[in-house]
């Protein structure tokens, strides 16, 4: 009887979870089938064929091949993978480096001036990137950075998010500690090197995960400041890939999931974490 | 003396933590931002002082209007369709913490899914010829171009619960495990059954929760333009076309006075949207 009850109470999310499983074997699935197959099955939608598309959970002719194509025989799926890759590590090194201090400096110094900054970065980080993309423009088109991988990784490695999640952290660090560092003749800067950072340290963590899947995923930046598609990333490129390609395209979605995945399997605790922190009412 | 000269200085010493990352946020967004608000009130082309007149442009827009109006029906329905809906998961997972770590997981991972990578299934999907026709079709209905209906808009909902579900529950649980268990046990011993625990106790005690959880959401509801642009490009079916993309498409034709004017008009918006649920938030607290 209990057991049906909780089986009863579990299925609803149970249910919900096949919305989040079936998408993913489908694509890695789908990305093991060869050419021949796919076309069969989807022939329908991506060759405008009669009758309705299928698509098969398990291939049945599993193959290496779409693989093997994209990462011996295309080269500029290899571009795309390092764009992404300097994106998103140029903002979260730019973010660790300005945005670690920052939210040290918060947490630390109470004030007038700094409640009025703080509000200031609680509002910029609310907002949209479309409220700030016209004068996004107005400064990369200024310092002629329009079309430049740095023109996307500056504005976003000053972005106020991870500053407040980071802030969020520090603050649970007890004054005891610092205080007693301070008293053995610790400077600020010591005090934040070798006590703020390794006790915000999940904070840290925390910004970067979260950032990472953010910036993976980016889109509205480069569509809007790359013109140049061979500066773009994966995530913009990923759905050009035109349909007569179908197979390399779903070995690419996989690829370009990996990391992604890879990143939140390491960092869930994080993640979650992150999520909370930015939760908590003040 | 000694001493206060010595705090004195130390009080500015946070400061130079906040420098580096102040003066990118001022060279980056406020000081561009003022120009922004100047050009709002000028003419692009020869700078000539027009007072409101891009704002009456942009008001009797009707791309603005179809778009802003779009927008607004897509938040005043996804977003308590999605506050509920994580809900109800995070209630039903909080007496199960044993199961509730797997569930975490899965509906965590949309967060981390490339959009880029769905938009193939995606397409397959709701394609003339694609699975859900299929599907009607094995129950004698009648199949369409999903995307290019006004179903295209449940779409883009559905498609946003998805990948916010999990942001929102880790959010809710957090909420429930902050209701301290002594609660309860005092409203069993005054014979409160279930319901009255979850009316008299659970919903109260979510409320602030409610608050953070309606600004995170309205927040990550503009990035469904993500979902929204793969899938369907510059100009998606009228139902779908939402401020993200009007701002792409004015961008993209350089059509600075409405831009700006707009980019402070949403800006505005969302501005006071912020200060009114804070206010509503700090008046509940008060309750």
């Amino acid at each position: 009887m209990k057991t049906l009850r909780k089986a009863l109470a579990l299925l609803f999310p149970t249910l919900l979870s096949l919305t989040v499983w079936l998408p993913i074997l489908l694509i890695v699935g789908g990305s093991f089938m060869g050419v021949a197959e796919l076309l069969e099955d989807l022939g329908p939608v991506l060759a405008g064929e009669e009758g309705f598309a299928r698509w098969s959970l398990l291939p049945q002719y599993p193959t290496l091949r779409p693989y093997v194509e994209l990462l011996l025989d295309s080269p500029q799926f290899f571009v795309m993978f390092w764009n992404s890759v300097k994106l998103a590590g140029g903002i979260l090194l730019g973010q660790l480096l300005v945005g670690a201090p920052a939210a040290w400096g918060f947490a630390r110094w109470k004030g007038k001036l700094q409640n009025l900054l703080f509000t200031v970065y609680i509002v910029l980080m609310l907002m949209p990137f479309q409220v700030t993309m016209v004068s996004n423009y107005l400064v990369l088109d200024g310092l002629s950075l329009l079309d430049t991988h740095l023109g996307i990784i500056l504005p976003a490695a000053f972005s106020t998010f991870p500053v407040f999640i980071m802030y969020r952290f520090f603050c649970g660090i007890p004054g005891a500690v610092l205080e007693s560092a301070s008293l053995d003749g610790a400077n600020e800067l010591q005090v934040f090197l070798y006590i703020g950072v390794p006790l915000g340290g999940a904070g840290i963590m925390s910004a970067m995960v979260l950032g990472f899947l953010e910036y993976w995923n980016m889109i509205e930046q480069p569509l809007t400041f790359l013109h140049e598609r061979t500066l773009w990333p994966l995530s913009l490129f990923l759905p050009t890939i035109v349909a007569d390609k179908a197979g390399l395209s779903l070995a690419a979605s996989v690829i370009t999931l990996l990391p992604a995945i890879l990143i939140f399997m390491l960092g869930q605790r994080y993640l979650e974490a992150g999520i909370k922190a930015a939760g908590l009412k003040e | 003396m000694l001493g206060s000269k010595r705090s004195g200085r130390r009080k500015w010493t946070w400061f130079w933590f906040v420098l580096p990352s102040l003066l990118g946020v001022a060279w980056f967004v406020l000081l561009p931002f003022t120009d922004v608000v100047r050009r709002s009130f000028s003419q692009t082309m020869n700078g000539v002082f027009v007072g409101l007149q891009n704002y009456d442009t942009v008001l009797h827009n009707g791309a603005f209007l179809q778009a802003g109006g779009n927008t607004v029906r897509f938040v005043l329905i996804c977003i308590p369709a999605l506050i509920v809906l994580s809900l109800l998961v995070a209630l039903a997972l909080y007496g199960h913490p044993q199961q509730a770590g797997v569930f975490k997981t899965t509906f965590l991972i949309p967060m981390a899914i490339p959009v880029a990578s769905v938009v193939l299934l995606w397409k397959v999907l709701f394609h003339q010829n694609g699975l859900l026709s299929a599907f009607l079709d094995g129950l004698g209905l009648q199949g369409m171009d999903w995307m290019k209906t006004g179903f295209s808009f449940w779409v883009l909902v559905v498609s946003y619960i998805w990948k916010n579900l999990g942001y929102d529950m880790i959010l809710w649980l957090a909420g429930l495990s902050g209701i301290s268990p002594s609660l309860y046990e005092a409203a069993a011993v005054d014979g409160a059954g279930k319901l009255k625990c979850f009316t008299a106790i659970t919903l109260p005690n979510l409320l602030p929760t409610l608050y953070t959880i309606t600004v995170l959401s309205f927040l990550n509801s503009f990035k469904v333009f993500r979902e929204a642009y793969l899938v369907a490009g510059d100009y998606p079916h009228s139902s779908m076309y939402l401020l993200q993309h009007l701002f792409n498409n004015w961008f993209a034709d350089l059509d600075m006075d409405k831009l700006c004017a707009a980019a402070v008009l949403v800006g505005l918006i969302i501005f006071g949207l912020i200060l009114l649920l804070r206010r509503a938030w700090e008046g509940e607290g008060e309750l």
